[in-house]
């Protein structure tokens, strides 16, 4: 499914090394990501999963430089964005769209259905008339009738058809890697279905490459190719999706597993709910980061703060006493 | 201290009542909206068309001094001096609402400018823009305009910038706040993300959105300018002498109150009216953006 | 009470009393709740008939727009201003509607408590923790500021928020959203209501935080054998937690049943639609989900018929003309409004 065509081992299409992201709040400065380093290649998806506060929408916007990383390197198709110019950054940005989780605050709610799908395409002096041709087949596309919904405003759609424009906004760029901020987390699970169905129809026709962000591992795990769990602005576990669904290394995984409720009222709700809350990210534990909350802590995870360990191909686990080895 | 967190019980309950009765207060004494449109765009044609109106001159002499409004001849009467109160009326209307309109459009135009940048840039922007608004809002307003007054001579010229400066403040923090609740907003950060310049997104983006608050408090504002203007001109710092306003008119008349009272209550109910006619459309203006707001 | 719309003649103990067995906690007969707009009339709750026994737990489900919100806020009350109400709620025997306002209020927050979605929008952000949880206690049940103090405290602990003392000195914003969550459970517990509606309470968090709140309310729902109502778009939330379920679609229940059966025997399409919608992490990666096609009815334009017609795969000629009615299905209670029914085979 991941294969290159033929392409040879071409570079990834995103390369994230040692991202570090900080903000500062009244109590301090916090440091929201702290060494992140994943790669995507093209027509694939990366899950990235945890709880809010975990500094995943911020490894997100930092890709995009909403604002620019503190430190550590973003490769897009080999371009370093970090050390580029803003007049140079602009040129790249087409090609990575970003979609956010409220998807009725994404859209300017004073514009037509139509400027808000040709605003990227304005900006980047597409002519008028390919604009509207542009438009319309964007918004057929994600199933739509341009006809109805062009000359609207966003406050007449529903928040499921609201994200279906939010992604014929992005889609309107063709763009080869698409970062989705929680994009379903504010919808119905009959709507969820929807967008993720089109969110899948375009990466298999478009061969985009996409970064799912979720705290829902359920939602995360269909689309995934692979998985990357955060915890308080680290990755603790990273590997192939079914593998790290099946067979979770990181405790943190598996309390994210057996927190998703289960369809049916024969089945026993599994294991105790996590303990406690995310530690404040001012003044991170000491050691391993989650052990303040973790089931299977030992005295000596205080320790030494495990570091992100290959226990497979395409597998890592950053865990003293990793479930699977 | 937790005892001035907690009143009574009691007090819940209680509550409960002034609210009601001040909405029911609020909504009785509200002109229907027709009215109060229909009231400032009569004076707007009026004042709009004077010179073309089949009434006296402003400072013209019509008849004896001191008449009654009458069937025939002048309608509202004639002023101390004999001069058609009527046209006064008409040719204050144009001061009233050349001064308000202006000043709050200028207003509007520099404070919402500089609102804009302050609340879309942050930083030394919203600084020093903040520090400036401070500086003019130290004075008293009064104060503040009468001593613009006699710094500049009267005239409707600088009157009107003098109210302005007066109320850029107002627009520039009221602008900003709005500004800032917008930019947060995800559609704003969608725009950076696809590289959309700092002009774009200030003028397609966030203002349309601000814009809707920013235009009902002018047309409130406006009515405290008028109101402002025919202070000024009842304290003798207004308009320039023989040309006529509202609030001139009142101070000429004030003295013959007990005599002749129309020559004091009927410039007072114009500009009444007018004050209350421009704050109905202002709320109605603002109700409609609210209920805009809380759909979204 | 009309004698065919009357639920679960459930065996139990209170059966067995015969004519003196007292009424359920709550009852709710033909209850609607039109708005009227600018577009017409708004039927947000079209007919409702439901009964909830005392300790039970009752699932709401349906999409956005279902009504499931609107029907939950009729019955306590707390409607649009605008909103014409009519139908029965039977707390305990008494009709709230019937009551006199100031009487009706008495009820609220006392003997029927309410979660709301969005915690930080239901805690006021400069009142302290500690007015939030006395505030009601004092009102209604006359403590003194002391008793009332202490039992903040222990509310504080029951909802496992750690440090309680200290908490009751802070405003809301000190807290995180699933602390938040907790004082607002804390603050409907105030008053031991024997009735608690969650409307959506969990949705708003993360599945980790979910899952602890959702295990706190099944806690305190066994330890005090207070009656729950909870309501949520996602079936799998209500799957382990409640005792039965109503399906909501277009302001009315399309199915009720005892949650097992609910989910082994449902016969609505619509139910059977919700279900299947839920994402199945044991299919094949990159597999297309089920999904509903098309949207909600548009409450102020509903046709005649079923109102899921327009999007059912099974409908019939005559689901766009006639009104489906709830029938009994089994003897547990089981209705359903279809003319098309799912799975009538599998039924023993």
């Amino acid at each position: 499914m991941t294969t290159m065509d033929g392409r040879g081992p071409a570079r990834p299409l995103l390369e994230v090394e040692d991202l570090v992201q900080t903000y500062r709040v009244p109590g301090g400065t916090v440091q929201a990501v702290s060494g992140v380093s994943f790669r995507v290649r093209r027509g694939e998806t990366l899950g990235l999963v945890g709880e809010s506060g975990c500094g995943k929408s911020s490894v997100a916007k930092a890709l995009v430089r909403l604002p620019a990383p503190r430190a550590g390197r973003v490769r897009f198709d080999g371009l370093e964005l970090t050390s580029m110019s803003f007049a140079r950054l602009r040129r790249v940005l087409p090609r990575m769209q970003i979609i956010f989780q409220d998807p009725v605050s994404a859209l300017n709610p004073r514009r037509r259905i139509r400027d808000i799908v040709a605003e990227g395409l304005a900006i980047h002096g597409v002519d008028r008339a390919g604009i509207a041709e542009r438009v319309d087949e964007t918004l057929r596309q994600v199933g739509l009738d341009p006809d109805l919904v062009a000359d609207r405003r966003p406050g007449e759609f529903s928040g499921g058809q609201c994200q279906r424009i939010a992604v014929a906004r992005a889609m309107a760029l063709r763009p080869e890697l698409l970062i989705c901020d929680e994009p379903v987390s504010a919808l119905d699970v009959s709507v969820q279905a929807q967008v993720l169905n089109l969110l899948e129809r375009m990466r298999a026709e478009r061969g985009l490459a996409m970064l799912f962000i979720s705290h829902d591992l359920a939602v995360v795990r269909n689309i995934s190719d692979q998985i990357a769990v955060m915890y308080l602005g680290k990755i603790v576990e990273i590997g192939d999706a079914d593998e790290v669904y099946r067979h979770p290394a990181h405790p943190y995984t598996r309390a994210l597993i057996e927190s998703v409720p289960v369809p049916d009222p024969t089945a026993p709700l599994g294991g105790d709910a996590l303990r406690g809350e995310l530690p404040s990210p001012l003044e991170p534990p000491r050691g391993c980061r989650f052990r303040t909350r973790c089931p299977l802590a030992r005295p000596s995870c205080a320790d030494a703060e495990p570091p992100l360990t290959p226990i497979g191909p395409n597998r890592s686990v950053a865990c003293h006493y990793p479930l699977v080895t | 201290m937790s005892s001035v967190m907690q009143p009574a019980p009691p007090t819940g309950s209680a509550a409960e009542t002034p609210p009601t009765a001040s909405r029911a207060a609020r909504r009785g004494a509200k002109l229907p909206l027709w009215v109060g449109i229909g009231w400032i765009a009569g004076l707007a044609l009026v004042a709009l068309l004077a010179d073309v109106l089949p009434i006296a001159g402003y400072d013209e002499v019509v008849g004896a001094p001191m008449q009654g409004p009458q069937l025939t001849g002048e309608p509202l009467g004639t002023d101390a001096i004999g001069r058609s109160v009527l046209s006064r009326i008409v040719y204050g209307a144009r001061a009233s609402m050349a001064v308000g309109l202006t000043a709050a459009v200028l207003g509007l135009v520099v404070g919402g400018f500089l609102g804009l940048l302050a609340g879309y840039f942050r930083g030394v922007v919203e600084a020093t823009i903040d520090i400036l608004a401070e500086v003019v809002q130290a004075f008293p307003p009064l104060l503040f305009l009468i001593a613009l007054a006699a710094a500049l001579r009267p005239s409707l010229a600088s009157l009107t910038l003098a109210l302005a400066a007066l109320i850029i403040p107002s627009f520039a923090r009221m602008t900003k706040g709005s500004v800032v609740a917008q930019s947060s907003r995800e559609f704003v950060l969608a725009a950076r993300a696809m590289g959309a310049s700092h002009w774009r997104i200030m003028f397609r983006e966030i203002l349309p959105n601000a814009l809707m608050s920013i235009v009902a408090f002018s047309v409130v504002v406006m009515a405290l300018l008028i109101v402002i203007e025919g202070s000024l001109s009842f304290l003798g710092f207004g308009m320039p002498m023989p040309y006529p306003s509202w609030g001139g008119m009142v101070a000429e008349a004030k003295d013959r109150i007990a005599s002749h009272p129309s020559l004091t209550f009927i410039p007072a109910f114009f500009l009444f009216m007018t004050v209350y006619a421009l704050n109905t459309v202002g709320d109605h203006l603002r109700r409609r953006f609210d209920v805009e707001q809380s759909q979204l | 009470m009309n004698p065919t719309t009357t639920t679960d003649p459930r065996p139990g103990p209170e059966q067995a009393a015969g004519p003196d067995r007292p009424p359920p906690l709550l009852h709710v007969d033909d209850l609607r709740c039109h708005l009227p707009t600018r577009r017409g009339l708004l039927r947000a709750v079209d007919g409702v008939t439901l009964t909830l026994e005392r300790g039970q737990t009752l699932g709401i489900a349906g999409e956005s727009g279902s009504g499931k919100s609107m029907l939950v806020r009729t019955i306590m009350g707390i409607a649009p201003r605008a909103a014409r109400v009519s139908g029965e709620v039977r707390f305990d025997g008494v009709d709230l509607r019937r009551l006199p306002a100031r009487e009706a209020r008495r009820y609220l927050g006392r003997h029927i408590a309410m979660v709301f979605q969005d915690p930080s929008s239901a805690l006021n952000p400069v009142v302290r923790i500690e007015r939030h949880l006395t505030e009601g206690p004092r009102h209604h049940l006359g403590l003194s500021r002391a008793a009332a103090r202490e039992k903040a405290v222990q509310l504080l602990e029951q909802v496992g928020i750690p440090e309680p003392r200290k908490r009751l000195r802070q405003y809301p914003h000190q807290l995180s959203g699933g602390m938040r969550q907790r004082v607002t459970i804390a603050m409907a517990l105030a008053c031991d209501p024997a009735l608690l509606i969650a409307d959506e309470s969990t949705t708003a968090l993360d599945v980790t935080v979910q899952k602890q709140i959702l295990d706190l309310l099944q806690r305190i729902q066994r330890d005090r054998d207070m009656a729950v109502i909870m309501v949520s778009h996602d079936l799998g939330v209500l799957a382990g937690r409640t005792d039965r379920i109503a399906v909501m679609y277009g302001g009315q229940v399309v199915e009720e049943a005892p949650t097992p059966t609910l989910f082994a025997h449902h016969r609505h399409r619509y139910t059977a639609a919700l279900l299947e919608a839920i994402p199945d992490t044991a299919r094949p990666r990159h597999s297309a989900l089920h999904t509903i096609p098309g949207a909600p009815p548009d409450p102020v334009a509903l046709g005649p018929g079923c109102r899921f017609a327009p999007r059912c795969a099974a409908a019939l000629p005559r689901c766009s003309t006639d009104v489906p009615h709830l029938e009994p299905a089994g003897d547990d209670g089981h209705r359903y409004a279809c003319f098309a029914p799912t799975g009538l085979r599998e039924r023993p």
